[in-house]
């Protein structure tokens, strides 16, 4: 019943998730405790015939009893050792499985090209290979508007396209200006959006990235950027539950990176206290 | 002695014969195949062998699909093309694990609602029930890694959807995410890793807990219908079901009655 309610509630709510969870939970107790409960019965029948004489004898008489029999040994002393080598062997091989998946991963900084081919106010969107040792497959898009200066230092807005619902591929809706440009493998097209959305399950999101409607649990992720002379590199994600206000003077409320689908802030982000490292 | 009478069919059998006495597989082979069912059973009851027969084919292509298949992010789809368009009936093979996989899970999905409406998950069949239920996990983490492996766009993002929810996992979520991807991103060494799971790790559990659930069935029998005139004693078979024996197990008997 609780499996039931659970599975619908991958479906409905994390709230039915937990109610489901919890009967679930609570009713595998129960049985647990039914089962151990019937075995006690008969197990106090076997139980009783000990009395108290009998381990005074033992006291009188220490050395009459073995402690270990010498098949016992040789039992424990197999089982050990093979626990022994089993584990020597075993370790090192979950850890080289493991471990790589937790450790840092490091980001490289990528240069898209001149801070002048990104304009004023649009959106240019920004595709490149983050990663040139893995290849094609690590080819990432990103949305990069040029806020103009803040002060003295120039400001980016530079958004993930990966759908913070579930990684999906976030999409501009808005129509393109001037011709696609190439600078070495990165590739450049300005677009006019209203917003952004994403095709597999239609999160939509607002030119700051903030949600407007579907299934996302917070804002678009960020990219931390830096200007080296005259170029515009991409550096690491961050996460963003919301952003307040617009351009140059909007403030950014930053969490750190984490998967799609998870909060960063509010009640829910208890749920995910700790973070891979990245 | 070279005179002896010694029919031909004994001939044929004398190999038959000499693996017996060895090993005693005939015996094993009639134990497993010629067993005792209720009379009234129906044909609901063969989708379990239906699901074992589908997971044999996906076993069987599977192996052969491995002998072609190139699990790097540069080779994988050029490979899966080649399977495709190029070897001689590899669209044949490929389409049978393809669609062989899903024929795998919905008789999966019959054959537990089958199990559920007869009442077959009941006393003394729960343990079968709870390992069915891991090897529906199972079946259905095969089609998870599977997915993966043509490495087109649906395959990529299908897995980086499915991925992304196991790391909304409470707690854990974020460590099995990136433990499935093998990296911040779905890269080649995530195919390799999917593979590996895929071919490797979870046919061997699955044929080892389906080596479990057929013991047990043997073990345990196979129940009658809910309608079953014969489990509930009014019959029409002539004469009266043997005392002892294995009937208590496919014909439910009063716990605690005078006859226990």
């Amino acid at each position: 019943m609780g499996v039931v309610i659970l599975l619908v509630g991958l479906v409905v709510s994390t709230t039915v998730v937990a109610v489901g969870a919890a009967i679930a939970v609570a009713f595998t107790f129960l049985w647990v405790r039914d089962i151990s409960r019937r075995r006690g019965l008969t197990d106090v029948v076997a139980v009783e015939p000990e009395t108290s004489e009998e381990s005074e004898d033992e006291a009188e008489h220490p050395t009459s009893h073995e402690l270990y029999s010498r098949s016992v040994f040789l039992e424990l002393s197999t089982l050990g050792l093979g626990g022994v080598v089993g584990g020597l062997v075993s370790v090192p091989a979950l850890g080289f499985m493991l471990a790589p998946s937790f450790l840092k991963q490091g980001v490289k900084d990528t240069d898209v090209g001149p801070v002048d081919g990104f304009p004023l106010n649009k959106f240019v969107v920004a595709t490149y290979t983050s990663d040139p040792e893995l290849g094609k497959v690590s080819r990432r898009a990103a949305f990069v508007r040029n806020n103009g200066m803040l002060g003295s230092q120039p400001s980016f807005a530079i958004l993930s396209s990966r759908c913070v619902h579930l990684g999906c591929p976030v999409q501009p809706n808005g129509p393109t200006v001037g011709d696609e440009q190439q600078y070495q493998d990165v590739t450049l097209q300005t677009y006019l959006p209203s917003g952004f959305g994403c095709p597999c399950h239609g999160g939509q999101y607002d030119t700051e990235g903030n949600r407007t409607a579907g299934p996302p649990v917070r804002a678009l992720d960020r990219y931390s950027f830096s200007v080296r002379k005259g170029h515009l590199f991409i550096g690491a994600p961050f996460s963003v539950s919301h952003v307040e206000g617009t351009g140059p003077d909007a403030l950014i409320h930053k969490w750190t990176y984490a998967f799609p689908g998870q909060h960063v802030d509010g009640i829910e982000s208890w749920l995910y206290p700790i973070q891979p490292p990245r | 002695m070279a005179k002896r009478n010694v029919s031909r069919y004994d001939r044929i059998m004398y190999p038959v014969d000499w693996i017996e006495e060895r090993s005693g597989v005939v015996g094993a082979v009639k134990y497993f195949l010629f067993r005792k069912v209720p009379g009234d059973i129906n044909w609901f009851q063969t989708l379990g062998s239906a699901t074992l027969t589908a997971f044999i084919v996906q076993a069987l292509t599977g192996v052969i699909l491995a002998m072609y298949y190139d699990p790097s992010a540069t080779g994988a789809y050029p490979s899966i093309q080649h399977i495709t368009n190029d070897l001689f009936a590899g669209w044949l093979v490929r389409g049978m694990h393809r669609w062989g996989a899903s024929m795998f899970i919905v008789l999966m999905f019959l054959h537990m609602g089958r199990v559920f409406l007869f009442g077959a998950y009941k006393y003394p069949r729960e343990l079968n029930w709870i390992i069915g239920v891991l090897l529906l996990a199972l079946g259905l983490a095969e089609g998870f890694t599977g997915y993966l492996l043509p490495w087109d766009q649906t395959a990529y993002w299908a897995t980086t959807v499915g991925i992304n929810l196991n790391g909304t996992a409470p707690f854990l979520g974020p460590f099995i995410a990136q433990f499935l991807q093998g990296g911040a991103f779905i890269n080649g060494g995530t195919i390799s890793r999917f593979y590996a799971i895929h071919m490797l790790v979870l046919p061997s559990v699955i044929g080892g807990l389906i080596a479990i659930h057929m013991y047990l069935v043997i073990r345990l029998g196979v129940t009658s219908p809910p309608w079953s005139k014969e489990a509930a004693g009014k019959g029409s078979l002539g004469k009266a079901p043997k005392k002892g024996g294995r009937s208590g197990l496919t014909r439910p008997r009063r716990r605690g009655g005078p006859n226990g």
